[in-house]
């Protein structure tokens, strides 16, 4: 589902080229999970982004689904994303403009897919996450705990592929944060998801089948918890 | 595209507030475009409508000799019914208050004239009275305001006393505005005039034949063979076809400056929208990048945000059409005393799209700008925020497009609008100049106020001025906008000022401030004694005769004038070809000169020294001469020694009424006109004109308005042919005139300084979104409302008194430049105008500022903070 290639990324600074991904590569099977680890600065999130598709790599490569995102133009990459890909990031990115149930039919919107059936499923999405009777309501409505677990419903309302989650208990307290757990891990066993996802907690990277532990910019430890 | 438009709508649900406040800086420049646009239609409508009322006649022959007896033959056997006038300047004496006197246009009438139009008075009946004849007279209805005169009391022309029957409103082709401010009409039965002893004695007598021609003739072929037929008679003509293309290009003038005046309204707008986009999409990016990570391509983010700026740009162009058409319901009644024939109010579709139009291509380009940020929105920026920062940074070549665009859309604008390249881009460019002017004094305070940081003031100064250099900003675009209307607005009152000023210069230092003039030679030294008894001798007196030009450098004016032509017949004096002529240059590899210098008819005098108006700037004035000198020398103007290409030496052949008289130009003056005193454009010396037929002019200084009134009275008692201007009434007149058409033009202007006050307080509403935080966050950390308070008054008063400060330097500028290049007089600055304005400016910025941020200060910041965020 995901393989990583040599991946390497490097910005150009005042004080010269800063490498912060250096020869990074994996592979990842349909419906595995995987947690990467690490220290701030480490490369976590870079490296979720280039796997997603958000941005380019300086070297190497990502086949996603089946289809190489190294070279794309940003266009092409989206559409994969729009077909491939869900995310969950760790301070929710709702729009702010759009209600609970408008937010999880932007995907489906996007391509042009709107109507009375993707919003029966849109209801029902959020009603897996127990927000069936909040539909209506606007991310300012609703607490941090709710509004994560809205763009949990708009990750998975496209069928993706894959789901990318950014420290999604990152700004969730302790029970909160436990019942977002169980939604994603639930929903990806349901729906033979692949996951990615980025964390500080090692509770939460256990649950993961694979750890991927990084430092500097390179993988450090690549653990399978059984 | 489904999802463009749903995702515009709703995304714009927590904003469309704001939106449509950004939409209305656009709002009254587009009103004011409609306005004017459709205004200009109506006009044109009107023209159409009632064209041969614009004359009155078929066709008018016009000429300073009344048209000889062969002319109406012809005319009566075309089957053409005739009407005649005579009109001159005169003085007229109203008995009934206290023996007034005023200058007023005489125009003595016979025949059915107007054929065409409305022929308007109160009482209705007046016409009809006035064609039975007797001595009856219609006068201007300001007259008979200003004194007092009712119907039926009576009026002196010259030695006849005429019955008034009635007040002036209307004659077919003639404004009654201006008619009553320069000269108010009195009209007189042409069989009447004889008796009054004016028209002999008057020497500026313009007569007029006016002809209702059959239906099967066409006027401008009557004309044309008139002109052939009695080309030696010097005369004009005027048919509707040449009075609808005159007055339609005066009124296309008119309504395209007014256009631009409108268009600096709506270029403010623009820039008002660029920047409240810019804050907005700055506040989207976060929104535009989760897009973005779901899926959305660069064009449909980009789409959703320009369908918002489509749509905001279409608000403010219907609502700008809608209060368009409101206000040009209002101006014909603005307009109504200017214009020589009625306006209907009706809406001119075509002119509402024009303005519709203009608005919505000037939004959408200026939404355009700020816009093209989207497409660059990276969706990284959705798990790292850092990111947003680089959005709209570097180069993009599109924004460099869409700004020469901008550019090209203001010069095609304005050149559209002026019709005249020259104009056109003259006008964009001094909007571009004062705009790249005003921005780029913005930058250099935001400059200096980091640089000259005052550090020793109390904090809540310290961050009064911090704001104008901070990030994001309003010192460039609240001094542009409110730095251009300043400008327009005072350049308008100062170059009243100015005008006024230096009519009132004039009247200083013991100058003459009386003009008597039409003095014959028998009543002269009658006169002079008349007017030291009433205690104001004659200071000035010069003689005029009055004599054509027969030869120049040796060569018949005539010869001239072929050659000019390359050939051809000479035009009539005053006719279209005649005109045209002027407009052109001579040929034939020599230097052109203007017609209008060879064929014009001089009126001369002779002194033996010079007057204190004049000096001499080249050669040597010659007082002198004995009689019987061959060749007599003369003194020319400089400005008339220019236009006829003179050297000192050549020598001009003059036509004195029939006697040839060869000259020599021997000395060149510059005079000073704006005095009034008699001045000539040429001066002969003493011993060769005395016995020339010829009539006086002479000035007197009278002390105070009552004394001009009384001088005036015991001139004209004595002299009934002899008329006088005061000084007062031409101070009078121009102030009149200028009221009436800066009334007009400051309306236009106020949309300007209106959308400076929108654009202000829509800076300030989207100032408060970006200000909130560090308000609430002031509060939080103990700062008082009133310093918060302290801090916005310090900013509001340093922003609009600099706004204020550089509007008056551009418009002492501007008025500058108008008084030396187009007045050409010396300008004048009035500092308490200037500190009013300026004062007013400052009010308006710190009242907007409070209005539009109230709300921020005194609530508790947790209430904001749940609000805003």
């Amino acid at each position: 589902m995901l393989k990583v290639q040599r991946l390497t990324k490097t910005y150009a600074t005042a004080a010269g080229p800063l490498t912060v991904l250096n020869e990074v590569s994996f592979e990842l099977g349909r419906g595995a999970s995987l947690a990467i680890v690490g220290p701030s600065g480490s490369g976590k999130t870079t490296l979720l982004g280039l796997c997603a598709g958000l941005d380019r790599p300086s070297t190497g490569d990502v086949v996603l689904a089946g289809e190489s995102i190294g070279e794309m133009s940003e266009d092409a990459r989206a559409r994969v994303r729009n077909a491939h890909v869900g995310f969950v990031f760790q301070n929710f990115q709702l729009v702010p403009t759009l209600t609970a149930l408008e937010n999880v039919l932007v995907p489906v919107e996007l391509r042009g897919e709107g109507g009375p059936a993707a919003e029966a499923e849109a209801e029902a999405l959020l009603g897996r996450v127990g927000l069936g009777e909040r539909t209506d309501h606007y991310p300012i409505q609703l607490s941090g705990g709710e509004q994560q677990r809205v763009a949990l419903a708009r990750a998975f309302m496209n069928r993706p592929k894959i789901l990318f989650c950014d420290e999604p208990t990152g700004n969730l307290d302790g029970a909160t944060a436990q019942a977002m757990v169980e939604l994603i891990f639930g929903l990806n066993h349901e729906r033979g998801t692949t996951l990615v996802l980025v964390t500080h907690d090692p509770e939460l990277a256990r649950k993961c089948g694979r750890i991927l532990r990084f430092k500097s910019g390179a993988v450090v430890a690549d653990e399978l918890t059984g | 595209m489904k999802f463009i438009l749903r995702m515009a709508w709703r995304d714009s649900r927590a904003s469309r507030r704001r939106l449509l406040l950004f939409s209305l800086s656009v709002v009254l420049g587009i009103a004011a475009l409609v306005a004017i646009g459709s205004l200009g239609a109506n006009l044109e409508r009107a023209i159409d409508d009632q064209a041969r009322g614009l004359l009155g006649a078929d066709l008018i022959v016009t000429g300073r000799n009344a048209p000889g007896p062969e002319v109406e033959a012809h005319a009566l056997a075309l089957g053409a019914q005739l009407a005649k006038e005579k009109s001159f300047s005169s003085m007229a004496l109203f008995p009934t208050a206290q023996n007034a006197t005023r200058l007023v246009n005489v125009r003595a009438l016979e025949g059915g004239f107007p054929f065409f139009g409305d022929f308007v008075t109160v009482p209705a009946d007046a016409p009809a009275k006035f064609r039975a004849g007797g001595d009856v007279a219609i006068l201007e209805e300001t007259l008979l305001r200003q004194y007092r005169v009712q119907v039926g009391d009576t009026v002196k022309l010259g030695e006849t006393r005429f019955t008034v029957i009635g007040s002036l409103q209307k004659l077919p082709g003639e404004s009654s505005a201006l008619a009553a401010t320069v000269a108010p009409r009195a009209l007189i039965p042409m069989d009447r005039l004889e008796a009054t002893g004016l028209a002999e004695r008057n020497v500026l007598v313009r007569h007029r034949l006016m002809l209702k021609l059959p239906e099967t003739l066409d006027p401008l072929a009557v004309e044309n063979e008139m002109r052939r037929k009695f080309r030696a008679e010097r005369l004009g003509f005027d048919t509707v076809a040449e009075r609808k293309r005159d007055l339609g290009r005066v009124l296309d003038n008119i309504s395209g400056f007014l256009s631009l005046v409108g268009f600096v309204a709506l270029f403010l707008g623009g820039i008002g929208i660029a920047s409240a986009i810019h804050v907005y999409i700055r506040q989207k990016i976060t929104t535009v990048a989760v897009l973005r990570c779901l899926g959305a391509s660069a064009w449909q983010s980009f789409a959703v945000y320009l369908v918002q700026g489509f749509a905001l740009g279409l608000f403010g162009a219907v609502c700008g059409a809608v209060l368009g058409v409101g206000v040009q319901a209002g101006l014909p009644n603005l307009f109504k005393d200017m214009l020589p024939f009625d306006v209907e109010f009706a809406i001119a579709w075509p002119a509402v799209a024009r303005g519709m139009g203009a608005g919505l291509v000037i939004c959408l380009l200026f939404t355009l700008l700020p816009l093209l940020a989207v497409r660059k929105v990276s969706p990284l920026v959705a798990i790292r925020s850092a990111f947003a920062e680089n959005v709209g940074a570097g180069r993009d070549p599109w924004r460099i497009a869409v700004g020469l665009f901008i550019v090209a859309a203001v010069y095609g604008f304005a050149i559209w609008q002026t019709t005249r390249l020259r104009d056109g881009v003259g006008f964009a460019s001094a909007l571009l100049v004062s705009f790249l002017l005003l921005a780029a004094l913005a930058k250099a305070v935001t400059w200096a106020a980091r640089r000259w940081f005052p550090k020793q003031l109390p904090y809540v100064v310290r961050q009064g001025v911090a704001n104008l250099y901070r990030p994001n900003n309003r010192t460039v675009l609240l001094l542009v906008s409110l730095g251009l209307g300043t400008f327009l607005m005072l350049t308008l009152f100062l170059t009243r000022t100015t005008l006024l000023r230096e009519i009132e210069f004039t009247n200083g230092g013991g100058r003459p401030n009386l003009l008597f003039f039409d003095i014959q030679d028998d009543q002269i030294d009658g006169l002079k004694a008349a007017s030291a008894a009433a205690g104001a001798p004659i200071i000035v007196h010069a003689p005029i005769i009055t004599m054509r030009i027969a030869a120049l450098k040796g060569r018949k004016v005539d010869d001239i004038l072929r050659d000019q032509r390359g050939g051809a017949p000479a035009p009539a004096q005053g006719g279209p070809d005649a005109e045209a002529e002027d407009r052109k240059g001579p040929g034939g590899g020599q230097a052109r000169l203007p017609g209008w210098t060879l064929r014009r008819e001089y009126r001369s005098t002779y002194r033996g020294k010079l007057e204190s108006s004049e000096r001499v700037v080249r050669g040597e004035f010659v007082g002198q001469v004995a009689a019987g000198e061959a060749v007599v020398p003369i003194s020319v103007e400089e400005g008339i020694f220019r236009d006829m290409g003179l050297q000192l030496g050549d020598e001009i052949e003059w036509d004195i009424q029939g006697v040839p008289m060869r000259t020599k130009v021997t000395s060149v003056r510059a005079v000073e006109w704006r005095r009034l005193e008699p001045n000539f454009f040429v001066v002969f010396p003493e011993g060769v004109l005395e016995g020339a037929p010829k009539f006086h002019v002479a000035a007197v200084r009278a002390r105070d308005s009552e004394h001009s009134a009384s001088v005036q009275r015991a001139i004209v008692e004595a002299f009934p042919s002899v008329t006088a201007i005061d000084l007062s009434l031409v101070l009078q007149t121009v102030d009149g005139i200028f009221t009436k058409v800066a009334f007009v033009i400051q309306f236009m202007a106020l949309f300007t300084v209106l959308t400076g006050v929108i654009v202000l307080a829509g800076a300030v509403m989207t100032g408060r979104f970006q200000r909130i935080r560090e308000t609430v966050l002031l509060r939080t950390l103990g700062a008082t409302q009133r310093q918060l308070v302290q801090i916005q008054l310090v900013e509001y008063l340093i922003l609009g008194f600099l706004a204020a400060f550089v509007g008056c330097l551009l418009s002492v500028g501007g008025n500058y430049l108008l008084a030396k290049y187009v007045f050409r007089i010396t300008p004048s600055v009035s500092i308490l105008l200037l500190a009013a304005g300026g004062l007013a400016v400052c009010a308006v910025t710190v009242v907007t500022g409070f209005l539009s941020g109230r709300g921020i200060t005194n609530h508790p910041p947790l209430e904001i903070l749940r609000q805003e965020t």
